[in-house]
């Protein structure tokens, strides 16, 4: 399965400060170890969210919005994809990486949807209970 | 943690670590059978102990000592039993302790040379491919007896039969379980990419409906291949091999309809191509071509499959490329079918005339004359030379030698059709 | 420059439904093939709900698994796309002309890549 692995910003990541070079060394290692393995087809980092811009939907609206963005810590300071195969697989190799940034931090690892999921989503039933679902949320 | 939590760890963990685990311990036992068995008695020790104990910080380490314990234990116990019957004494012992000594130095060299070495062991050309990939699945993707029975529709018992009697071949081979060099690497090579491309084929075939542990296999083939171009980072045909796969495994989404059909690549619909699996195919392609390996057989077909890749529409193919691979192809790749794509390429590019030119070289071989797709290709091309009545009498021959039921039908369907159009 | 483009969850995809109708998710394929066809596209993919996921908390030597879902629901990922853009500008133009990839309000994060340039 392919899981997206998200590296939750920090207060350090938004702030833009860059890495110590032991842990550039110690995250290129553990890059090393996931070609190895075979598991790694891609990743990157991002820039602090200072950077980024949002759009926000609603109806035919479209607000931009300009970063930083609030919530720190929900923020996501880069990612990996990872074909693994189950979530315990990737679990373990989350549980192998090096801390990412300077103080305590998270990493959240997210399965794709993958096509036989869409098989079983788009059911009658579920359609149905969606299109009621649109229904409700309209009345309100 | 809960005991199942942590027995799943565990196995998660060993999962991980199985392929290092068994390379490690091959190059210093010398016999793959007696290294995968020490690996599993660590697996059997870590599911006694780390329930109480917790998982440790560094479980690969962990498994890897109790292994090393393990087998020390086993080596001295030999010379205890050659002593018993030889009295030598004093020197067996140390011969077993430095060979210990030995073996703690080795272990903390990095293992990507071993892992190498183990890929090689798996796939020595003494063993026939089957065997091959059975023992390729077993020590290095890590799938059980099993699995790899059903995913090539076998039974278990055969399997480890087969795993078992692969086992003793290379113990009896006397071989050095070395990563091989010079003149001996390029043939050695070509036998691991063979065994990794057929374990992909085989789930390249797996239809929808199949045991999904089919389909499986295109993934454990394309994870092999990149672990592969980890530890050997220099061989062009490597990568050209992985390049094919990742591209090929970039329609397999595609290339099956809603009822399970296969749909052909020019029907596909290109927008479910999976582009990061495209991508990871050029950039292999690319380091495939900077090794200097573009005319390697696996690097010619990857950039076939490429050609396809980078058309956004089927009608954007540029087949005068396509035409020209195939002409390089056949040189380092004989064979008819090549040939016979090798055709139907020059007809795309250059009209159904010099498709059919060739073909009629291929025809005159003889080789292909049960071959379905040759009179399918060849009413195709009689077809787009204004000559329906001729292409209709291929499409037929073509339906009669046809196994598959779907294809049957579609080429039927196309002889029919050829009664409305017109003769040139 | 590259930009990693985050369609933010809603309560709907947080709930695993699939909330587009027929005719939202022709609108959504236009959408990428349009993209495809201008040479913008590297990737895209859809991520299951937090229910699905984990997250690992890493502090000192310590790593504690967690299991979705997350709170902070319009915080969390629902899909991504990583495109080629000239620039900011021609991101946040490309996102407006997207459909709403949610049945209602919703937030389209664009966030440009660290560059080897950057590091240098």
């Amino acid at each position: 399965m392919r899981v997206m692995v998200l590296v939750k910003a920090t207060e350090d990541s938004e702030a833009g400060r860059m890495p110590t070079a032991e842990l550039f060394e110690a995250m290129g290692k553990f890059n090393e170890e996931l070609v190895k393995a075979g598991v790694i087809l891609g990743g990157d980092g991002l820039k602090p969210s200072s950077q980024g811009k949002r759009v926000a939907f609603d109806g035919p609206k479209r607000t931009v919005i300009d970063g930083p963005f609030a919530e720190t810590r929900e923020l996501v300071a880069g990612y990996w994809i990872w074909e693994v195969k189950d979530m315990a697989e990737a679990v373990e190799w989350v549980k192998r990486c090096p801390n990412p940034m300077f103080g305590p931090s998270e990493i959240e690892i997210r399965p794709f949807y993958e096509m036989s999921d869409f098989g079983d989503v788009v059911t009658p039933e579920i359609r149905e209970r969606d299109e009621r679902l649109r229904d409700q949320l309209k009345d309100r | 943690m809960a005991d199942a939590d942590t027995h799943r760890t565990i196995e998660t963990v060993f999962r991980i670590e199985q392929a290092r685990l068994i390379a490690g311990l091959t190059r210093m036992v010398r016999d793959v059978g007696l290294a995968e068995e020490l690996a599993q008695d660590a697996l059997v020790t870590a599911l006694a102990e780390w329930p109480k104990s917790g998982v440790p910080d560094k479980p690969g380490a962990w498994l890897m000592a109790a292994a090393k314990r393990r087998a020390i234990d086993g080596m001295r116990h030999e010379k205890m039993a050659a002593r018993k019957h030889a009295e030598l004494g004093r020197d067996l012992d140390q011969d077993a302790d430095s060979a210990a000594e030995a073996i703690e130095a080795h272990l903390d060299d990095d293992v990507g040379d071993e892992l190498l070495s183990l890929i090689f062991t798996a796939c020595h050309p003494v063993l026939s491919p089957e065997a091959r990939a059975a023992l390729t699945l077993r020590l290095i993707g890590g799938l059980t007896t099993d699995e790899i029975a059903r995913a090539f529709l076998s039974t278990e018992p055969t399997i480890a039969q087969r795993i078992v009697r692969a086992k003793a071949a290379l113990r009896e081979s006397g071989l050095s379980y070395e990563v091989p060099h010079g003149a001996e690497r390029a043939p050695r090579l070509a036998s691991v990419l063979e065994v990794i491309y057929l374990i992909f084929n085989e789930g390249y075939a797996a239809t929808a409906g199949d045991d999904l542990i089919r389909a499986d296999l295109c993934a454990e083939a394309q994870r092999l291949g990149r672990i592969l171009a980890g530890v050997a980072p220099d061989d062009p045909e490597v990568f050209g091999l992985l390049a094919l796969m990742e591209i090929q495994a970039s329609r397999l989404k595609a290339r099956v309809g809603p009822d399970g059909s296969s749909i052909p690549l020019p029907e596909q619909n290109r927008a479910q191509w999976d582009q990061l699996l495209i991508r990871r195919g050029f950039t292999a392609l690319n380091r495939a071509t900077a090794l200097g390996g573009q005319s390697g057989p696996y690097a010619l077909q990857a950039a076939l499959a490429a050609c396809h890749a980078r058309a956004r529409t089927a009608a954007e193919t540029d087949w005068g490329k396509i035409a020209s691979l195939y002409d390089a192809l056949r040189t380092v790749m004989p064979s008819p079918v090549v040939d016979l794509n090798r055709a139907i390429a020059h007809s795309m590019a250059f009209g159904p005339h010099a498709g059919l030119a060739l073909i009629a070289e291929i025809e005159q071989a003889n080789v292909l004359r049960n071959y379905a797709p040759l009179p399918a290709a060849k009413g195709d091309c009689l077809l787009r030379a204004g000559r329906p009545a001729e292409a209709r009498r291929q499409f037929e021959a073509a339906a009669a030698l046809s196994r598959n039921l779907r294809e049957k039908e579609f080429l039927l369907a196309r002889a029919a059709a050829c009664d409305q159009v017109p003769t040139a | 420059m590259r930009v990693m483009v985050l369609v933010k969850a809603t309560a709907d995809s947080e709930a695993g439904l699939s909330a587009n109708t027929a005719a939202e998710m022709e609108a959504m394929g236009r959408f990428n093939d349009q993209l495809e066809a201008a040479g913008i596209l590297v990737t895209a993919a859809g991520l299951k709900p937090s229910s699905f996921g984990k997250r690992v908390a890493f502090d000192g030597t310590k790593r504690t698994v967690i299991d979705g879902p997350f709170a902070e629901t319009r915080e969390l990922v629902a899909g991504y796309w990583i495109w080629n853009v000239k620039d900011m500008a021609e991101a946040v133009d490309w996102v407006k002309r997207c459909p709403n990839p949610m049945p209602g309000p919703s937030d389209i994060e664009i966030r440009p890549f660290y560059e080897m340039a950057d590091f240098a």
